[in-house]
């Protein structure tokens, strides 16, 4: 196991290990996030060591509030952290567009952990371009190592022009794992003053006016450092030159020979005249980059100030492609254009039928009981199931097939009240506890507000689960020495004026039925809060409780309500056709015993 | 030397740890490390692949198709959905107990017979290694040992450059004291079945 407070020594550490630990030698004071994969693991490694490591951290309500108070920490000298997922940063672009006019103090880093190939994302969004829109500095590793050493320089260079640094990282790298050679750790600052300055920090029209152009005065500078950053430097010779950044820098650097690599770490300014430099005297110029051409079209653009008529390839030419994240294979796409290794002939696919194996919802997981209730409830009436970022996002697959409608987080409620305006379909939103936290009650109140009819299903968990378990403001927090009280939903729903409030236990699938019909007959806005702690989260609190269950063959009709309804992993279907549970999955919940018309599940109490 | 293992699995077979228990040797051994990971949405209970490469001078996480020097299969399905991962020489270690997937169990779709998946990998491979990794750990003591097992089996294939000796060491400091004994146990019965 990784032990990111040790003195000294080598670890094999994941990118976001050896994130946190440059945190730890860079002298962060202050970290916060809303959690969000690829960036997951920082906030539940400082979860466990913030204390010991002397930083302050915390899960936001979401990334705006996470930037927010990251942004005053380091207003007030002390160095923060904030970080998210690349989609997360959508939700605080608004404090950080106008926090770039205003400035920090102490460094501030803001992580955008970007994810091609959308491995757990609903989108594949380049955030570099946020870089530019927001004209702050941008670096980005390209190995675990790296990571580490590029936080420290990160807060020099943040501090030195006193802007917020996009650390933009992608998943290969969050999710990479190398050695790591760890180097002293400093002494985090975690408390300073704010000195008043109205005309920084209050952005009215006339002083944002004149700050933006302190930003533009800022920007010019930001060149100049990364003009001689360390950050960017260039390896071999060769008449073919590549530009590359990130991941895709160690595909290239690993696979390709007889071409000289800039390797880009400064991505934003980009340092024009080094690049310029770079391009002079060469063949022929190829950028490597992941997603959008945002290093080419600005290479182009060096180009033609610097009237250098190199022929520049990448995805504008079609040789690399703009979808999904690169592997060393995508390096096939310029092999006419310089040496690639040859990779070996792969075999061939089976010819076998393999069966399917998506990701699923777990044994005993509250979330199908609610899922069975809401469909068995619907039974013929037209209804649209607007759903949300998170575990339940799966019940898109069948059985349920309970999502219709996923954009954004909290954006399923927001919908819901669109749909219920411009159709005669009725909408059932779900979103989970962090989910209705995060952005779930403004559209809540919207509907309140509007008269929408809608109906919305709080999947109340107990905690954050497809990100690893976090706390959110629903259950309260206890780590980093401080400790919260859980936030009440129903006390919360019901105190901005719902009228139709009820709270179930999905795993009493009949009972949460009868509650889904009234709500979804409920002429208003009716709120379900479907209370119940999730298995995984219990087990790794060592509270989860194990009944046995008892599977009467001779009572079991063959009617396979249960695994069309619940469709629970434990539940197979044994040679004779009766149905069994598997003890090494059942967690005893009782779901299936109570949509089981024979009354052939027993669950041992 | 360059040497790429593919790990593939279901989600809680234990992938990680083994892909940690492995990388952690080579670190000890004075190789480069790069490894890939895959975690989130992807870990519930569905096909897992950690990519682990080591050698004089690796640096890229990912590794072409086709080009790994082992394929480490928790589970016959997942090997045969991974066979592009490697080539004709390459080695193949299968694990041949399956984990079903539920909309398997529930009756919904089937399982291939495993004599099919084993062809299947034999038709294009002649470096195949075949274990039941999870009867073995359960002789053990307890089928979570199985990815011990398999670890312990990886250190007998042909031109696996890790000794046993240091793979079984680095296997013992990643898991908790109260299992050390038998992951031990499950490891060497691992390197009997294929030795």
């Amino acid at each position: 196991m990784a032990n990111l407070l040790a003195d000294e020594g080598r670890q094999l550490l994941l990118g976001n290990e050896a994130i946190t630990r440059g945190l730890i030698e860079a002298g962060a004071g202050f970290a916060s996030t809303y959690p969000g994969t690829p960036s997951s693991e920082v906030g539940n490694l400082l979860e466990k060591i913030s204390s010991d490591a002397g930083i302050y951290f915390e899960f936001s309500t979401n990334e705006k509030v996470a930037m927010e108070v990251s942004a005053a920490a380091a207003s007030s000298g002390v160095r923060s952290f904030v970080f998210m997922k690349h989609v997360g940063l959508n939700v605080a672009a608004d404090p950080m567009m106008t926090l770039a006019y205003a400035g920090i103090r102490g460094g501030m880093l803001i992580m955008s952990a970007d994810d091609p190939s959308c491995h757990s994302s609903q989108n594949e969004q380049d955030n570099r371009y946020y870089s530019m829109l927001a004209l702050l500095p941008m670096m980005e590793p390209s190995t675990p190592q790296e990571a580490k050493e590029m936080v420290k320089e990160a807060y020099r260079v943040s501090e030195e022009l006193t802007l917020p640094l996009i650390f933009r990282t992608t998943t290969r790298v969050n999710h990479a794992r190398g050695v790591v050679e760890l180097g002293p750790k400093a002494t985090p600052k975690t408390k300073g003053h704010f000195d008043k300055d109205v005309a920084r920090f209050v952005n009215i029209p006339a002083y944002a006016k004149q700050n933006r152009v302190r930003l533009l005065d800022l920007y010019k500078k930001a060149q100049e450092l990364s003009e001689a950053s360390p950050c960017n430097f260039i390896e071999g010779e060769g008449e073919i030159g590549i530009i590359t950044s990130g991941v895709s820098y160690t595909y290239v650097k690993e696979f390709v020979s007889d071409a000289s690599i800039l390797k880009l770490g400064f991505t934003n300014p980009l340092p024009e005249r080094k690049i310029a430099d770079f391009i002079k005297g060469k063949k022929a110029i190829i950028v490597v980059e992941e997603l959008e051409p945002f290093l080419e079209d600005q290479v182009l653009r060096i180009c033609a100030q610097n009237s250098l008529s190199v022929p520049v390839y990448g995805k504008r030419t079609g040789h690399l492609p703009r979808q999904w994240e690169f592997s060393p294979d995508t390096l096939a796409g310029i092999r006419e254009l310089v040496k690639v290794e040859e990779f070996r002939q792969p075999m061939k696919k089976v010819e076998v039928a393999l069966p399917s194996r998506p990701p699923t919802l777990c044994a005993g997981c509250p979330h199908r009981g609610m899922f069975a209730a809401a469909k068995k409830a619907a039974g013929n009436t037209d209804v649209i199931y607007c759903s949300d970022i998170g575990c339940y996002t799966l019940g898109v697959q069948p059985p349920f097939k309970a999502a219709d409608f996923i954009i954004c987080m909290g954006g399923g409620a927001g919908a819901a009240g669109g749909f219920a305006q411009s159709t005669d379909q009725k909408p059932i939103a779900f979103m989970g506890d962090s989910t209705f936290f995060h952005a779930g009650i403004p559209p809540m109140i919207n509907a309140l507000f509007n008269n929408h009819k809608v109906v919305i299903v709080v999947l109340d968990n107990r905690t954050t689960a497809m990100t690893g378990h976090q706390p959110n403001p629903g259950t309260g927090r206890d780590f980093g020495g401080v400790s919260t009280e859980a936030i009440d939903i129903k006390k919360l729903v019901e105190g901005v004026g719902v009228k139709f409030v009820r709270e179930i236990n999905p795993y009493d699938v009949k009972g949460a039925t009868k509650v889904m019909k009234e709500a979804i007959e409920f002429d208003g806005v009716a709120v379900v809060i479907s209370k119940c702690p999730c298995p995984l989260e219990l087990k790794k609190q060592k509270q989860l409780v194990i009944r046995a269950v008892d599977v009467d063959q001779n009572k079991c009709v063959k009617c396979y309500n249960c695994v069309r309804t619940i469709a629970c992993p434990a539940l197979f279907k044994g040679k004779e056709g009766g149905i069994s549970t598997d003890p090494t999955q059942c967690i005893g919940c009782g779901m299936c015993a109570n949509v089981c018309p024979s009354g052939a599940i027993e669950v041992r109490q | 030397m360059k040497y790429t293992v593919q790990i593939v699995g279901v989600g809680g077979q234990g992938v990680l740890l083994a892909s940690m228990v492995l990388g952690n040797a080579a670190m000890g051994m004075g190789y480069k490390v790069a490894m890939s990971e895959v975690h989130g949405m992807a870990q519930r209970g569905g096909s897992v692949l950690s990519t682990l490469r080591f050698g004089d001078d690796v640096i890229s996480p990912l590794e072409a198709n086709g080009s790994a020097n082992l394929i480490m299969g928790f589970e016959p399905a997942e090997t045969c959905r991974n066979l592009t991962l490697g080539n004709k020489d390459s080695v193949i270690l299968m694990n041949l107990d399956p984990v079903l997937p539920s909309m398997v169990a529930a009756g919904f779709e089937e399982y291939p017979e495993i004599d099919s998946l084993v062809n299947a990998v034999k038709e294009q491979n002649s470096n195949l290694y075949t274990i039941d990794a999870t009867k073995i750990a359960i002789e053990a003591g307890k089928a979570v040992a199985a990815n011990a097992v398999m670890i312990g089996a990886v250190a007998a294939v042909k031109g696996f450059p890790i000794p046993k000796d240091v793979l079984l060491a680095s296997l013992i400091e990643q898991v908790p004291e109260k299992f050390r004994e038998l992951n031990a146990k499950a490891f060497e019965m691992g390197y009997s079945a294929i030795a």
